[in-house]
Formats: structure tokens, C-alpha cells, sequence
């Protein structure tokens, strides 16, 4: 357990840098993760962002790669929907990066 | 006395161990055994031949997050967290049919 | 996918009341990633599992029934429920949050017989 300051107000996070409570989450908080994480976030970041918060909402689990990856291109669009597109927006993995960003846990079976 | 179930009717004897060793009083079914007062269910017609010797209560949320809160049989009370301490405290003793 | 085993996860325990179905649905999901043959089987309580309508905030756990739909993401489309064990819990297939195959027991013995892998849970 470690806490993070953003804007004036505390927030706790795993040992890994992930926020523990899901509803903390405010666009602060995710522009700080990217500053951790070296991104700066463009439209294109917050794109896959929302995707993911959404999923997170309908599914109640953060997607593996390979299935973020197929949904992102049925929904954003063919050309986002390939690990080229999404390893350029977040080169140390899209799961494991947009995830801490989107305020959700490390996806399941995630290394 | 109450008695106090936990366990699914169908994945364990306890059910059946509790009806036939008690004497009467009140049973309250919590987490897998709410199961066991939903229409339907196999314990059903073992729950109904009961019910002239024991008063029968379920923990609400318990049955609400297995998504049942609309099978609750019939003659069955539902209680919320408040329910469950009032029935420990109004009652002298109490069996957990662990 | 000619190299692939056929891998099943039997499920028999009731959801929140132990951490069987949660563990076997996070095994489910890291198994995925392996492009292998994965059914799922349903048998005895493991049928609540799929259990429409469950709400969970009243017991402070997880609901993690919504991820049950996420399966058809990740290519997992063979879940089999065990007929008897629907009937002695008063449940029908309109019941279930997802599409399921319904088997008779003496047909889900058979299907569990033609597996590599069995994982139980």
C-alpha cells in the first residue's frame, strides 16, 4: 500500500502503482498515472481510457490484451485495433499501462 | 432456540441434520443456504412439512446477491443485518449448523 | 490450433459462499491466453454461478457474474450446464446470464471423459 498526492487530496495504491479504490478515479488522477508511466496523454490516450473504463463497467474485469485489441477495433475503428497502434500509444503494454490510467486493476493473467 | 444454516441444501447434509435433531424455535438460512427457501428448489417439500414447528427467516442480502430476491417461498420472513441481531438477542441460545 | 488440448473446468460450488467460482473464473480467463480448446462445465450448485440478477452490494463482495459475458471476448463459447442439476434447483436456461448447452448428466460424464485437462474446482 503506498499513497499518492494529486491536486491536494491523498489516494491509495497498491505496491505496484495501481489505485485501490476504483470510484477515486478523476482525470487528475489519470494524467498523473501517465506522468509516472512517461505518457503524455493525447486524444488518442483517452480514447482507449474511456474504452477501458467502459469495459470495466459492463464486464467487471480489465481485458487481456489480445481481447482489448479486437474490441477497440470493432469499436474505434479497424486501423486502432492492432497491437502496433496500441504498443505506440503505450509502449510498456497497453494493459498494464491504460489499465493504472483508467483507474482499474492490473488485468487478470496480465505478467 | 435459533438455529443458524450456512450451507447450501444440495452440497451438504446440515439442512437435513438441523430439522431432524431440533426441537423447534426459529431457523435463519445465510449465505449458500438461502438457497434452500427459493421456489423450486429441491428442499422445498422437506422446508413446507417444517414450517408447523419452526419459524423460518432468510438474510436478505444474502439471497439478493445470488440473484434471487424474487423466489423467496412462501411462509419464509426476510431479514436484513438489524433482523439477525434481533433474533440472537430474542433468543436464549443459539446452533450454527456449521 | 491442431496442437491444441481440450482443457474443461468443472464448477460445483455456489457463488460468494466460498472462493471457488472466482478462483475458476480468474483461471478461466488467464487460460484464454493460451488459444486452447476451454469448455466450461456447470454441474451440481455451479449452476448458480451463472445466475441472473445477482446484486451484491447488500454483502459488500464483489458481483463478479458480469464477467461471465466477457467469455464470447475471449473466445470461450462452450459452457455446458447439467440438466438434474437445474431441475433440483428450479432453475431454466432463461435463468442464465448467458447462452448455455444443456446436458444431461449422463452426457456431461461423457463430454468430461474426451478431455486432456480437467480442472476442478
Amino acid at each position: 500500500m503506498a499513497n499518492i498526492e494529486v491536486a491536494g487530496k491523498s489516494y491509495e495504491t497498491d505496491e505496484e502503482g495501481y489505485l485501490v479504490n476504483l470510484a477515486d478515479w478523476n482525470t487528475d488522477i489519470a494524467n498523473y498515472m501517465a506522468q509516472t508511466e512517461s505518457i503524455t496523454m493525447t486524444e488518442q490516450h483517452w480514447e482507449v481510457v474511456n474504452f477501458l473504463r467502459e469495459y470495466f463497467e459492463e464486464y467487471q474485469i480489465a481485458p487481456a490484451v489480445r481481447v482489448l485489441t479486437k474490441a477497440i477495433g470493432k469499436k474505434l475503428g479497424a486501423e486502432k485495433g492492432t497491437s502496433e497502434y496500441l504498443y505506440g500509444l503505450f509502449p510498456y503494454g497497453p494493459g498494464k499501462q491504460a489499465c493504472k490510467i483508467a483507474g482499474l486493476p492490473k488485468p487478470t493473467g496480465c505478467i | 432456540m435459533l438455529h443458524i444454516i450456512n450451507q447450501s441444501p444440495l452440497n451438504s447434509s446440515t439442512l437435513d441434520t438441523c430439522l431432524n435433531t431440533a426441537a423447534g424455535g426459529d431457523i435463519l438460512f445465510i449465505e449458500d443456504a438461502v438457497y434452500a427457501v427459493t421456489k423450486g428448489n429441491a428442499a422445498e417439500a422437506k422446508l413446507k412439512a417444517a414450517m408447523g414447528k419452526f419459524k423460518l427467516h432468510v438474510l436478505l442480502p444474502d439471497l439478493e446477491a445470488r440473484g434471487l430476491g424474487d423466489r423467496l417461498m412462501d411462509g419464509v420472513t426476510g431479514v436484513d443485518y438489524g433482523g439477525f441481531v434481533d433474533l440472537t438477542s430474542n433468543n436464549k441460545t443459539c446452533q450454527s449448523w456449521l | 490450433m491442431s496442437d491444441a488440448k481440450k482443457f474443461m473446468f468443472v464448477n460445483r460450488k455456489a457463488p460468494y459462499g466460498t472462493i471457488y467460482a472466482l478462483e475458476s473464473l480468474e483461471v478461466v480467463l488467464i487460460t484464454a491466453a493460451f488459444d486452447q480448446d476451454v469448455s466450461l462445465a456447470f454441474l451440481d450448485d455451479g449452476v448458480y454461478q451463472l445466475k441472473k440478477g445477482q446484486q451484491t452490494k447488500g454483502i459488500e463482495t464483489k458481483n463478479f457474474s458480469p464477467a461471465y459475458r466477457a467469455l464470447e471476448d475471449y473466445d470461450i463459447e462452450k459452457l455446458y450446464v447439467e440438466k438434474e442439476a437445474m431441475a433440483a434447483r428450479g432453475l431454466t436456461e432463461e435463468d442464465f446470464l448467458v447462452p448455455v448447452t444443456v446436458l444431461s448428466r449422463a452426457e456431461m460424464g461423457k463430454l468430461m471423459d474426451e478431455q486432456d485437462v480437467v480442472l476442478s474446482f
